[in-house]
């Protein structure tokens, strides 16, 4: 019923006058008008061509400084899942598993190819391992881990390697902050592995959850289901040719969901761990981008445009005109 | 108490008017009172009673009137349905209850935060505007008038207080505060004047008659012991009747809707009335006509509805596809999944029914993928909105320097309506025009006299003379003429090849208002030496005497102001005048006239005895007014429309009959209102027979009094003289033309819906270049078919069918592309016309026609036009209007222009956006409009594309979980993401984005048509790049700041940049090498579109950045000129017709010298 509001006021609602002080700087007054320079980017032919030349030029470098460094990590992998079980299991690598009688331990020789430099990080790996699972997230709970109390740990295990004659640290390969903030001094894992669950290895109860640091690292969920999991760090280099002997224990069942084990022996430079993919991927956007200011110039020279022409504007281009408007209505 | 105000004399004006007053002047016996029984007639009103309307049964409210949508207890309630008709709020409420169950990926906080968020701004939003709407009409309401308070004292009260049965005092100038039943007046019959300008947007004054037997109660002290009933009918919308009766004094008086008075109109002419309630508050006429103002919801808005849907539609899909993916993992992995505990199955991860769990998980996945839908998408609009608005607020363009007027945007959500407007649909009086007559030209005896000019035919010649000169490439660039024409604008005269020369003057600021007539032949007197002296001295007489108005002596200058009921009127006298025949009193029966020859005599007052004056109205289309001079010679003196005139001349009033005729159509043509003025001398006993018919007629009593009167009137206006005619210029407000021009340019179409007569409205049209000479003109009209009785109904349908299927057959056949036609229908035909059977051929005939003008049409037409508009053509219709009538059509439209003018304010209340001229159109629809309408479309689809962006990486990570529905982002990132994140930079895209200056929109009308289409991510302003990065840090002070936070909050998320992100180069390297990855094909997409099919404004882009425009102006011209949409109505269309007209007359005299030479 707006009718009536005003019917009368001829005095104006709004009428307050607006008047611009001196004072009031000047730029104020230009983004009240909207007024303020902007910048419109003009994309001439010779700046497209320039630009995605550029990015050419400085991505390929990057790529191939990335690819570099990723091909100085030696990296080593051994699965051992199917060659710890013995011979006469193979068949039924559950019952094997699920078998407490059976000792578990097994001897693995690793040959190292080329010259390793410390620190060398071995990581035990994953696969087909749903750690991101809905079910496991949720049954996780960062408040039992931290306080213990009343909460019950539950499902959280993991695979056991043990590890001796090198020197090795086997401290700190968890994060600071989950040692120290995340996992309680005072709780202690007196009820791991009681339950009807089975797989993994056992946890001492008498040290506490924030010196249990395999077990940190394996509760920091993994993204996806391949993962890696950091055991622990050698700290003198290995050379070329050396053969080093591990003495893992397979206890974790993976047989039954037909995970992989693998265990990881790799070094570490600036950028981090193998990766080649960054490289690739920097070295194709810059391919990419190469190509692309070719194909420019091409169309630049085949079909120049001259810019600022307003022939190509306007009549000349009616059906492109409708074309846009029916665009815009979506 | 000064009767009369001063030395206003008290006249009975029902002895001398004809038809307005058409009830008798004596209570006749057989009068009968209506009977009113029966539902419908139930209302009782005690006069001088108040008390007995308190309580029952008779509990009428107060005058107490509130606009609010909330009160303080509907508010919580309504405005939270308001806010969960909106589909996505929808989705999200059930989202975040579903959250609270376990089906919910996301924690309850995460889901029912955002949503309250969203929500309460949007309702505190809601709030402020109520209340503002509050406190407007508090002030309304507590507006004061003189009420009488008992014992015959009368006290100011507020408006808000008046109760049914008050007896009220309303003075000059006030307006009415409820609806009144006119008592008596300052003028001893019982007259008032009433401008009803707000009700229908008439500016004419309109005429209320008191009974006669309330005529003595006009003095405070008589209604000490008043009292009298009314009975009447119910409270209704319908403005224009009224029935009930009156009993006082053990009598019954029949009332009509002469004697009732408006609230929303105002008191003119008098000094006071006396009025008694009968309706007040919401029971009002005006109150019960305004319609509930329609929420009104943009295009975009609805189309962003729609794109919801299409979302939805999407997430479904996924939902399913994740779900039917979730049920098979679970039949198949599930069991084998020993670490996740299979046997202690719960609905939602039961291997043994896969489906029901799939069914679950189609729930937690619906929610899951969510953020495919912007929560913060209308929130984020509003916020943009209401920044938009600030920004059409603040604009000094816009700015009446006058009044200090800035325009509003009153309603912050159609801003980007603005930029798609097809149609426009204007008022006329104050919207169009200022409604100022100046007296520009007149013929007398043939001869036309003054030299000023009208804006079209300066800006015509001026092209003229300029394409002439040699300048000829300049194709038909309007905008030259205004750009020199605002700055020094000298004398110049043209020769055209024939020796015939026109000075093209530009009138300096007219000395006197409503007269800038200039030609030394007639003015100081110099027109005793004219050889038609006599005719002229005839010419001025008429426009001195025939006439309704009174003269108010003006103490400040010495002389009148006139009241006049029309403008036109008030201009004549004014002319009149100035050339030496002042206008100085009215007696009952006398006019008395100063007469000065030339400037040096003194004055001579001679009186004119008025014995009849048959007054203008729209039927008759003119005005006599039979006087007896000095010398005792009786003449009838006319005034009217041209074509009566002129059917009306004898045999020997026929001399100048061919130069007027010839000059009125220069005169047309040129856009001015034309009126020709007549003489007939008459005999002692001529007249005499005349008298004695015109009395009885005058006091005949029915339906057939007024028919009878007419034909009275029409035996003696007949054998007139002609002597000549006059050429008034509504004067147009301010830059009307350049700006109906430029919106032409703009490819928009402008209909006019007047309430004013035909002729009228037809010459603004002129005026304003919506017709031009030339123009084929369709009028449909059904006014020659009498009265219509059920029967001629029919008939006049079948008539206005074949008018329209004729008139469209006649479009069809047309073969020039040059030809243009105009619409021209009055109210009654559009009655029939807007019915259900007719509306679509109509609306097909009037979309061909270049321009389209309605008149006589009622507010309520004016609505129904614009819906019909609106819901036939599917395109998007603005109104703009100034006055209460144009309020159902500023609601009913999809955008409402209120005009903030001197008149009343309802129109402005009611609309969307308030201007405070015509002028202002411009620059809001092609500035603004463009700019918001591509940055709420740039924006819309940025959101979009954020969250699909982002929603999808949700879906991808899923197959990697095994579809169990977990989010790969944590809880409170997600929350971050789309509430604040993610806002200000697409925010800032709707605020701040700008693709080409306001200059450039402005020179390039053209561009309004484009719209917005690309996503361009041109970083405008230093502003936006704040924006921008500033987000990105949020981001990571956010991640800083919460790693930092308790681990039991944070999660996975403890530390995470300091720790691990931080120092790993590998990050940062990933980072760089995704965004600049992504947006590479965008820009090759640019590129490509670019370089091979550019728009438009990438061109300009283009011309401005190299500087074109300056080096090449001749281009720059050009250019400007060509990127005009081809139009037919406006300023443009008109100066290229008449160069067409003057470049055939050239070759064809050019071609018979030919001729000639050869011969």
């Amino acid at each position: 019923m707006e009718m009536e509001a005003g019917s009368t006021s001829s005095s104006g609602g709004g009428t307050q006058t607006h008047s611009y002080s001196p004072l009031r700087s000047k730029a104020f007054y230009k983004f009240t008008q909207q007024n303020l320079p902007a910048c419109k980017p003009n994309l001439t032919p010779t700046r497209v061509i320039a630009i995605f030349l550029l990015a050419g030029v400085v991505f390929i470098p990057v790529g191939l400084i990335c690819l570099r460094a990723s091909e100085s990590v030696v990296e080593i992998l051994d699965r051992y899942d199917i060659e710890c079980v013995p011979e006469s299991y193979r068949n039924n690598k559950v019952a094997y598993i699920k078998d407490s009688s059976i000792s578990k331990n097994c001897k693995r020789l690793i040959k190292i190819q080329k010259h390793m430099k410390a620190p060398i990080y071995v990581y035990y790996e994953l696969d087909n391992y749903y750690q991101n699972h809905r079910r496991y997230i949720k049954s996780r709970s960062d408040k039992q881990l931290l306080h213990g109390l009343e909460y019950k740990d539950t499902s959280s295990c993991r695979p056991e390697e043990y590890n001796n004659e090198i020197r090795i640290n086997r401290r700190n390969i968890a994060w600071k902050s989950d040692r120290e903030h995340k996992f309680g001094r005072n709780v202690y894992p007196f009820n791991f592995q009681n339950g009807s669950l089975i797989g993994g290895g056992n946890l001492d109860p008498d040290v506490p959850l924030s010196e249990q640091e395999d077990l940190i690292v394996w509760m920091r969920t993994a993204a996806l289901p391949k993962f890696r999991k950091l055991y622990c760090v050698i700290e003198e280099d290995l050379q070329a040719d050396e053969i080093i002997e591990v003495h893992l224990v397979n206890n974790y069942n993976t047989y039954s969901f037909g995970g992989k084990k693998k265990l990881v022996l790799t070094t570490k430079n600036w950028l981090g761990a193998k990766n080649d993919f960054l490289g690739i991927a920097y070295m194709a956007t810059g391919g990419f981008c190469i190509f692309l200011s070719i194909l420019f110039a091409l169309i630049h020279v085949k079909n120049p445009r001259p810019h600022g022409d307003p022939t190509y504007s306007y009549g000349n281009r009616k059906s492109t005109t409708a074309f846009v408007l029916h665009q815009i209505v979506w | 108490m000064a009767r009369g105000g001063g030395s206003q004399e008290r006249l009975r004006w029902s002895k001398l008017y004809t038809f307005a007053c058409t009830r008798p002047s004596v209570l006749l016996d057989d009068e009968q009172p209506h009977s009113l029984q029966g539902p419908g007639y139930s209302r009782i009103v005690h006069c001088n009673q108040p008390g007995l309307h308190r309580k029952k049964p008779l509990n009428y409210p107060t005058n107490f009137v509130s606009t609010t949508k909330y009160n303080i207890i509907t508010f919580l309630p309504k405005a939270i349905f308001e806010q969960f008709r909106r589909v996505a709020n929808l989705y999200f409420l059930l989202a975040a209850s579903l959250s609270l169950t376990p089906v919910a990926p996301f924690s309850a906080m995460s889901m029912i935060a955002p949503l309250a968020f969203v929500v309460g701004l949007s309702m505190a939003k809601e709030a402020l505007e109520d209340w503002q709407r509050f406190m407007q009409d508090v002030k309304v309401n507590s507006r004061k008038v003189n009420i009488h308070k008992g014992e015959g004292c009368f006290g100011y009260k507020h408006w808000q207080k008046i109760r049914v049965g008050d007896i009220v005092k309303v003075e000059k100038d006030q307006f009415f505060p409820a609806d009144l039943l006119l008592l008596s007046s300052s003028y001893e019959d019982g007259i008032c004047y009433v401008e009803t300008m707000n009700l229908d947007g008439e500016t004419n004054l309109k005429v209320k008659r008191s009974l006669e037997v309330t005529l003595a109660l006009d003095d405070d002290a008589a209604f000490r012991n008043f009292t009298a009933t009314i009975r009447c009918e119910d409270p209704n919308p319908n403005l224009y009747s009224f029935i009930g009766n009156f009993e006082y004094e053990q009598q019954v008086y029949a009332l009509d809707p002469t004697q009732i008075l408006l609230r929303d109109s105002k008191l003119r002419n008098t000094t006071y009335v006396y009025g008694v309630v009968i309706f007040t508050g919401h029971d009002n006429k005006v109150m019960q006509n305004a319609t509930q103002s329609p929420s009104k919801r943009s295009r975009i808005e609805k189309k962003m509805d729609k794109i919801i849907y299409i979302l939805f539609t999407f997430l479904v899909l996924i939902s399913l596809i994740s779900s039917i993916g979730y049920a098979v993992m679970t039949k198949f992995g599930m069991p084998h999944w020993w670490y996740l505990h299979p046997d202690e199955t719960s609905y939602i991860y039961n291997a043994s029914n896969p489906a029901l769990s799939g069914f679950f998980h189609l729930v937690t996945a619906l929610i899951l993928y969510g953020y495919l839908i912007p929560i913060s998408l209308y929130v984020s609009i509003e916020v943009v909105k209401v920044l938009q608005a600030t920004f059409i607020n603040q604009d000094l363009h816009m700015c009446d320097g006058e009044t200090g007027n800035p325009a509003q945007a009153r309603t912050s959500n159609l801003n980007e309506e603005l930029g798609q407007v097809d149609t426009i649909l204007s008022d006329k009086t104050g919207t169009l025009t200022c409604n100022q007559m100046d007296f520009l030209k007149c013929s007398i005896a043939g001869v036309s006299y003054g030299v000023g000019s009208s804006e079209v035919e300066i800006a015509a010649v001026k092209h003229f003379a300029s394409e002439a000169s040699g300048t000829s490439e300049q194709q038909s660039s309007t905008q030259d003429f205004w750009e020199d024409s605002g700055g020094r604008f000298g004398s110049s005269e043209i020769e055209f090849e024939n020796g015939n020369s026109c000075m093209v003057e530009k009138p300096q600021k007219p000395a006197k208002k409503s007269f800038s007539f200039e030609d030394d032949r007639l003015t100081h007197g110099n027109w005793k030496k004219e050889p038609n002296a006599g005719t002229m001295l005839l010419f001025f007489r008429t426009l001195a005497l025939c006439h309704a108005a009174i003269p108010e002596p003006n103490e400040k200058t010495g002389g009148f102001t006139y009241e006049a009921e029309s403008p036109d009127e008030g201009a004549f006298l004014i002319a009149a005048r100035e050339f030496g025949f002042e206008f100085c009193k009215r007696t009952q029966s006398s006019v008395f006239i100063r007469e000065r020859y030339s400037p040096f005599e003194d004055p001579l007052e001679r009186e004119f005895k008025v014995l009849n004056l048959l007054e203008f109205n729209s039927k008759r289309k003119r005005m006599s007014v039979i006087v007896r001079d000095e010398t005792g010679q009786i003449l009838l003196l006319c005034k009217g429309a041209d074509s009566i005139i002129l059917d009306k001349l004898s045999k020997n009033g026929r001399i100048y009959e061919r130069e007027t005729i010839k000059h009125l159509n220069e005169y047309g043509e040129a856009g001015l209102r034309t009126m020709a003025l007549a003489y007939r001398v008459l005999g002692e006993s001529e007249y005499s027979d005349w008298n004695t018919k015109f009395l009885k007629a005058k006091t005949t009593i029915g339906p057939d009094r007024e028919t009878e009167l007419e034909q009275v009137s029409d035996m003696i206006e007949r054998d007139l003289i002609l002597v000549g005619a006059t050429a008034v210029e509504d004067k147009l407000q301010k830059g009307v033309s350049q700006c109906i021009d430029k919106l032409a340019q703009a490819g928009l179409k402008i209909w006019v819906l007047t309430g004013d007569k035909m002729e009228t409205a037809i010459n603004i049209g002129f005026a304003c270049s919506l017709l031009r000479q030339g123009m084929r003109q369709i009028c449909l009209s059904i006014e020659n078919t009498g009265i219509l009785s059920q029967d001629t109904e029919k008939d006049a349908k079948e008539n206005i069918l074949t008018q329209i299927t004729n008139a469209s057959q006649m479009i069809k056949l047309e073969k020039d592309p040059n030809a243009a036609f105009a619409l021209i229908i009055d109210g009654k035909t559009l009655t029939y016309a807007l019915e259900d059977d007719l509306k679509n051929q109509f609306l097909s005939l009037a979309v061909d026609c270049a321009s389209v003008i309605c008149c006589r049409v009622s507010p309520k037409q004016k609505a129904l036009v614009t819906r019909l508009v609106k819901e036939g053509t599917g395109k998007t219709t603005l109104a703009i209007g100034d006055g209460a009538n144009d309020v159902g059509m500023i609601q009913e439209a999809d955008v409402g222009v209120g005009i903030s003018g001197v008149e009343g304010m309802q129109a402005v209340m009611a609309s969307d956006f308030s201007i405070s001229q015509f002028r202002f159109l411009e620059r809001l629809l092609v500035v603004h409009g463009h700019w918001c309408y591509k940055r709420i479309a740039q924006m819309v689809c940025y959101f979009f594309y954020k969250n699909i962006a982002f929603g999808l990486t949700i879906f991808y990570f899923e197959a990697y979980t095994g579809f169990s529905g977990q989010s790969v982002y944590d809880d409170w990132y997600m929350l971050l993401f789309n509430v604040i994140l993610t806002s200000l930079p697409v925010i800032s895209l709707g605020v701040f984005e700008q693709d080409v200056s306001s200059e450039v929109c402005l020179q390039f009308p053209a561009l309004y048509q484009q719209g917005p289409r690309n996503l361009f991510f041109d970083w405008h302003f230093a502003l936006r790049l704040l924006f921008v990065w500033g987000s990105v840090a949020t981001w990571y002070l956010f991640l800083v700041a919460y790693g930092m936070s308790s681990p039991l909050i944070s999660g996975n998320a403890y530390q995470i940049l300091l720790e691990a992100l931080g120092p790993a180069p590998v990050y940062w390297s990933a980072t760089l090498l995704v965004t600049l990855a992504c947006n590479i094909p965008y820009l090759a997409h640019i590129s490509f579109q670019r370089a091979l099919n550019p728009l438009d404004h990438q061109v300009i882009q283009e011309i401005k950045y190299y500087k074109k425009d300056v080096e090449d102006q001749h281009m720059w011209k050009r250019e400007r000129s060509k990127a005009r949409q081809k139009t037919k109505i406006g300023f443009t269309a008109r100066v290229d017709a008449k160069i067409r007209q003057l470049r055939e007359k050239f070759q064809r005299k050019v071609s018979s010298v030919n001729v000639q030479a050869q011969s």
